[in-house]
């Protein structure tokens, strides 16, 4: 029963960073009809940026600042190589996103270099035990979990009460009849990036808590494609819902994996795509994703 | 002027046909007959021209070509994208490897080491594999079907490096499959020529039926299905055309192509291990195909060769470039540069001339048609 419990909760942990990635993809998706493959190297650019800033300024500070100077890369990127391509199929804007990935990465790889990098967590391995069950949790999962239920929170009153919130709902729900209306729809589209790459830079930070930033890190963010298809491309609920859940079945595989040994170690890495299939066969768009529907 | 006869062509019209055949040739312009034979008689003759070094390195530019046209074929031509090019490439490796492998070795191996074997069985077990992903597929359209095929990869990595009886293990890998044919081995060098000249023409003639093949697969009725279904899949299926069977003919035909690609392509090298077949191979794969110019054969074996050699440049860049380091430890070095090169020509490419290195060729084409007047 402990043993369970824990993995659920372990399972949170990393499922809300798998959430806060899920919903850089969305809000693009939602604002540009384009899934932007260059998720991973934001999150990587922003661990980075905070192993070099935690020293100077604190863990504190330093996940912010990072925040904000992703956000200007993705803002920069999005100005540079998607900007031009409006009106193109999604799937060469996808592909180009790819090629940013791609590239940004290796510009990122070379500030790791050979070092050993920390993004300086207050936390490390540290645990906290709840009291009466005797299921110990370790903080950083808790600290993710906190930092994420505060970002959804700010997020979804920022897309509920504030103009450019409405203008970003509008724009996602029809943009020529949004353009009629005077929102920018450039604006719209330079925020949503904006937005993603901040939201990518703290779930990087949270990925590498407890653990040391490598050029591997990237990998994490792609297991938030099974998860956006999982909660449905468009869906921001989904997201959130879908990246909870992946992180619990996939922390749950990772524990009772040695009951079916001929899976093979590490099963877990693949179980979210293992589910993503499976859910796919049932529902082609997700759980909570919008079906498709054209006009003849 | 009679409908049938070829000599009726008239000179400087070569766009005039005045038969059926003539309009349905595959080479239809005598500008195309000549230039195409041309460049048959180049690439024959290469290994005559060229150190065996670079030869090998065009050999695995052919093999590269043939899963290139292949991806075409999905992507380029029935609109499909797939992003797991790098699993059905993996499957025909090991299918091969492990037909023509040691029986007595460290990994499964069933002995039959003749080509005609298997070859054919590589591209046919990938095929298949093909067909079980094409139920997703016709159900899925655009970027929700990228990544199912980019979750194939990921899948595709866990069940090769677990399966090590089969693959040899990450890390450690295993023999690929022998060139042989009838107990003739194909790529040893004897008095036809060096192992690598006789290397580069199998792998020539390869590319020469395989892309022949589906030149001809593409100007049927199956690929104008495609390249319907690419333009309005909606429109397509309204007119007659049978989405689900056609999604999956695609997806069979261009795993085929993928499954003899990967069968080949470590045989030049000899050695591979799971850790090839990962993502990166997919989208260089894609680049071949963006790159060369999406829905057409011939861009996408342009493509393939470009990737391929790029590596290569680089290296040469070095000599140029004195501040770039060969060494991997060092920064900036060729390998960064070459990853990067990667990701910028795909930008680069698809923003500037989205038609690919074929654009380009259609664009000099058209100027030299017009010449000396620009309009």
């Amino acid at each position: 029963m402990t043993e369970l419990l824990e993995s659920v909760l372990r399972g949170l942990g990393t499922g809300s960073v798998y959430a806060l990635l899920a919903l850089g993809f969305v809000i693009i998706y939602k604002a540009t009809r384009v899934i932007s493959f260059a998720q991973p190297a934001f999150m990587l650019a922003g661990a980075v940026l905070v192993t070099y800033l935690a020293g100077p300024v604190g863990f504190w500070l330093a996940v912010p600042v990072a925040a904000l100077l992703t956000a200007g890369l993705a803002l920069g990127v999005e100005r540079v190589a998607v900007r031009p391509m409006v009106g193109r199929p999604a799937f060469v804007v996808a592909i180009i996103t790819l090629g940013v990935d791609v590239a940004v990465r290796v510009v990122v790889n070379g500030f790791i270099g050979l070092d050993v990098r920390h993004v300086g967590d207050p936390w490390g391995l540290r645990t906290v035990a709840i009291p009466g069950t005797g299921v110990d949790l370790q903080q950083r999962h808790l600290g993710a979990l906190l930092a994420t239920t505060v970002l959804i929170a700010a997020l979804f009153a920022f897309f509920r009460f504030t103009r450019m919130g409405l203008a970003m709902r509008a724009a996602a729900y029809d943009q020529e009849a949004a353009l009629a209306q005077g929102v920018s729809v450039g604006a719209v589209f330079a925020l949503a990036w904006g937005l993603a790459g901040g939201l990518a830079a703290v779930a990087g930070t949270f990925a590498a808590a407890g653990a040391s930033v490598d050029a591997g890190l990237w990998l994490i963010a792609l297991t938030a494609l099974p998860v956006i298809i999982l909660g449905g491309l468009d869906s921001l609920p989904g997201a959130v819902v879908g990246g909870l859940a992946v992180g619990m079945i996939q922390e749950l595989a990772a524990t009772y994996q040695q009951h079916a040994p001929w899976l093979g170690g590490n099963v877990s890495v693949i179980t979210p795509y293992v589910l993503m299939l499976l859910v796919l066969l049932v529902r082609p768009y997700g759980l909570f994703g919008t079906r498709e529907v054209e006009r003849v | 002027m009679s409908a049938t006869g070829r000599r009726t062509r008239l000179r400087g019209r070569p766009l005039l046909h005045t038969s059926y055949a003539s309009d349905l040739a595959l080479f239809d312009t005598p500008a195309k007959r000549t230039s195409v034979g041309a460049l048959l008689v180049l690439a024959v003759g290469l290994p005559f021209l060229l150190p065996d070094e670079v030869l090998q390195l065009l050999a695995v530019c052919c093999v590269a070509a043939i899963g290139a046209v292949g991806l075409g074929l999905v992507t380029g031509y029935a609109g499909q994208v797939s992003l797991g090019h790098a699993f059905f490439l993996a499957i025909g490796a090991y299918t091969a490897a492990a037909i023509s492998g040691d029986p007595d070795g460290r990994v499964i191996g069933l002995g039959v080491t003749n080509i005609l074997v298997w070859l054919p069985a590589a591209g046919l077990l990938a095929g298949l594999a093909g067909v079980l992903v094409a139920p997703l597929a016709t159900r899925l359209r655009g970027l929700y079907l990228a990544i199912v095929t980019l979750g194939l990869v990921f899948i595709g990595q866990h069940v090769f490096s677990e399966w090590s009886a089969l693959t040899g293990g990450a890390g450690v890998g295993r023999p690929a499959a022998t060139l042989e044919f009838f107990g003739q081995p194909l790529a040893a060098t004897g008095a036809l020529g060096t192992r690598d000249q006789k290397l580069y023409w199998l792998m020539l003639l390869f590319l020469l039926v395989f892309a022949l093949a589906a030149a001809n697969l593409a100007r049927s009725k199956v690929g104008r299905a495609f390249t319907a279904i690419r333009d309005r899949d909606i429109a397509a299926g309204v007119i007659g055309v049978n989405l689900a069977r056609y999604k999956t003919i695609a997806f069979a035909v261009s795993s085929a192509y993928a499954g003899c690609a990967g069968a080949l392509l470590y045989t030049v090298t000899g050695f591979f291990d799971p850790s090839s077949f990962s993502l990166l191979l997919s989208v260089q794969y894609i680049a071949m195909v963006l790159i060369g110019g999406a829905g057409t054969i011939s861009g996408a074996i342009a493509g393939a060769f470009f990737i391929t050699l790029l590596p290569r440049l680089t290296r040469e860049m070095q000599a140029w470039v004195p501040f770039l380091s060969a060494q991997p430890n060092e920064v900036p070095n060729v390998f960064q540069v070459e990853t990067i090169l990667y990701g910028v020509l795909i930008i680069v490419f698809l923003i500037f001339e989205p038609r690919g290195l074929f654009g380009i060729w259609v664009r000099v084409r058209n100027y030299w048609k017009a010449w000396p007047f620009s309009y």
